[in-house]
């Protein structure tokens, strides 16, 4: 697939325009899905992947081959996406070092616990989970949001999703870990099998600070 | 190390960044601790299922739209190619 895109950007490069289309064919629903999951409306989507195919138009000639086609459409577009965020309601980029202690420090604790009924595979060819995977993503705090889509959907490393939101590494791990923890509770109260749910035992009740106690 | 030890650490885990040390204590308590197995299987899972998740479908109108202008885009880029 990897040499496909090469070949294609090739001759893009080369000034094909039908090149061109057959990538804009192939990354339109993915680059839409990662931008409606940032900017989280339509609108907002459309102009995020408007804008990133003009970039590349723009920009090819520049465009290395260093990283794969989608890679660098991708970061393209995220740049544009979290652009819109700021300008429209002002996206903190501060690094709140104490909010991040804070956060580390009193981390959700798992309350559903069970096994899966599914498998995630078979889970994801299931029509009625995007609603519910959807919903799980839109309702979590947008920095903690934010940084499970740089990190998990997207795949950047902590270095580059921290640079990308104007944040320390260290909060970008934060927002990740309690990203996580949330979605895995969402996601465990309705793909758990709840006859298999676990009764948390005492030590999952014990003092935090159990070493001073001692 | 505890529950609580344990999902400071499991960012690392999961993403198989842990500090050999620290992996031991880990796995030694995961060992042990049905619970802390689960929840860490539950992320595994919920992260593969955001991957693998169906994408959205371009509105129609929107999808036209955006061929129109990047066709023009184009033809002012790269004037007299197909």
């Amino acid at each position: 697939m990897a040499d496909e895109d090469e070949l294609l950007v090739r001759r893009a490069k080369d000034g094909e325009f039908a090149a061109f289309e057959a990538l804009v064919s192939k990354y339109e629903r993915p680059l839409y899905t990662l931008a409606r999951r940032i900017v989280r409306n339509v609108e907002d989507a459309e102009d995020v992947v408007q804008e990133s195919f003009a970039s590349v138009v723009e920009h090819l000639a520049d465009f290395r081959e260093e990283a794969s086609f989608y890679t660098w459409l991708s970061r393209i577009a995220t740049n544009h996406a979290l652009k819109l965020l700021r300008k429209r309601k002002g996206l903190s980029t501060v690094p709140l070092d104490e909010s991040t202690v804070a956060e580390a420090r009193d981390l959700p604790r798992p309350e559903f616990v069970a096994p899966w009924s599914r498998e995630p595979g078979e889970a994801a060819l299931d029509p009625s989970m995007k609603p519910l995977l959807d919903r799980a993503l839109e309702e979590l705090d947008e920095k903690y949001r934010l940084a499970f889509i740089l990190r998990d959907l997207q795949g950047l490393s902590t270095a580059a999703a921290a640079q990308a939101l104007g944040i320390t590494e260290g909060n970008l791990k934060v927002r990740l870990l309690r990203a996580r923890l949330q979605l895995r509770e969402r996601l465990t109260r309705a793909l758990g099998d709840p006859a298999a749910r676990i009764a948390l035992p005492s030590h999952h009740d014990e003092p935090r600070h159990d070493d001073e106690l001692r | 190390m505890n529950c609580d030890d344990l999902l400071k650490a499991l960012n690392d885990y999961v993403d198989g960044r842990v500090d050999p040390a620290v992996c031991e204590r880990f796995e030694s308590h995961l060992a042990g601790c049905n619970p802390c197995q689960i929840v860490v299987d539950n992320i595994r899972q919920t992260i593969t299922l955001y991957k693998a998740g169906e994408p959205y479908e371009l509105p129609v109108e929107f999808r036209n739209e955006l061929r129109r202008s990047l066709r023009d885009k184009w033809k002012k880029k790269f004037p007299g190619t197909a």
